[in-house]
């Protein structure tokens, strides 16, 4: 499938899953006149919420008896019970135990649905992009394709 | 390097079924899309080509020209057909995102010529996508 000098084919199978949740931007490490230079209005101490929409990008061989990188049932159970269960209708902040120290900002968020995605055992998980909104996204790819990308 | 990226709608039909698996095994693996009589969808798809700017034409192809051969490879292919029996390319394939994206690359990389194929994307729907590109070219 390769042509002289070019690298192989490779096909990505992209899916959007949709979540509600809160948060609040805030950090015990800051004081509040810092907290709220920094986070703003996403520092309110009752929070906020977002309709969020994670993008998740998986990547492997077709195979030739379905024409699939993974069966779409397979990725969405796995998705939903790993992601949008615990995080769906949820506030982050206060209920996801991966933001008990590390502040709910959607870059933190990227890097914990990539940890708990990563082990999909269907295909290989090339990256997880969310919007926070319809101006604001975010992606994160794993530090191993970051630095063999520079 | 600047890469240009145009987009298509093209709309089709196609039906999930392997004739090596039984009836039974069809309808586990592919649930609704092996409904017998098919399906189908408005397909989007992007396709971005890279290089750099021609200095006499600011350009790094000319749009018409891409517009052109995506309308000849892609539309007049695909566009208001049913994908398992009138597109001889996926003949023996099922007609999945991932292989008609495949299939797209392949008709169009050797007929770009100004700049080179970078990625495309075909979207089935909002919610589900297939890139094709080189390894080593971002996927991003």
């Amino acid at each position: 499938m390769s042509g002289a000098g070019k690298g192989d084919l490779k096909t990505v199978l992209g899916r959007r899953y949709r979540f509600a949740a809160s948060h609040r931007l805030h950090s015990d490490r800051l004081s509040a006149k810092e907290n709220q230079r920094v986070y703003g209005k996403c520092s309110n101490p009752y929070g906020h919420g977002h309709n969020y929409v994670v993008e998740v990008q998986v990547s492997g061989e077709v195979d030739p008896a379905t024409g699939m990188i993974a069966n779409l049932a397979d990725l969405d159970g796995y998705v939903a019970r790993e992601v949008l269960e615990a995080f769906d209708h949820r506030n982050l902040s206060e209920e996801v135990a991966a933001f008990r120290e590390v502040v709910a900002t959607t870059e933190n968020l990227c890097i914990e649905i990539y940890s708990r995605l990563k082990l999909f055992p269907a295909a290989h998980l090339e990256r997880v992009r969310i919007e926070e909104t319809g101006k604001n996204s975010f992606e994160y790819a794993g530090e191993e394709s970051q630095r063999s990308r520079l | 390097m600047v890469t240009i990226t145009r987009k298509i709608e093209f709309a089709a039909s196609h039906r999930y079924n392997n004739p090596a698996l039984s009836a039974e095994e069809n309808r586990r693996i592919f649930g609704k899309c092996n409904n017998p009589h098919g399906h189908g969808h408005n397909y989007i798809l992007e396709v971005t080509v890279a290089g750099e700017p021609d200095p006499m034409t600011g350009m790094v192809l000319d749009l018409k020209e891409l517009k052109e051969l995506l309308e000849k490879e892609v539309m007049q292919r695909m566009d208001h057909r049913h994908l398992n029996h009138e597109v001889p390319e996926l003949a023996g394939k099922i007609p999945t995102c991932e292989n008609i994206a495949q299939v797209i690359w392949e008709l169009l990389e050797p007929k770009i010529t100004r700049g080179r194929l970078h990625r495309i994307r075909l979207h089935e729907s909002a919610d589900l996508f297939a890139d094709c590109y080189r390894n080593g070219a971002s996927g991003a």
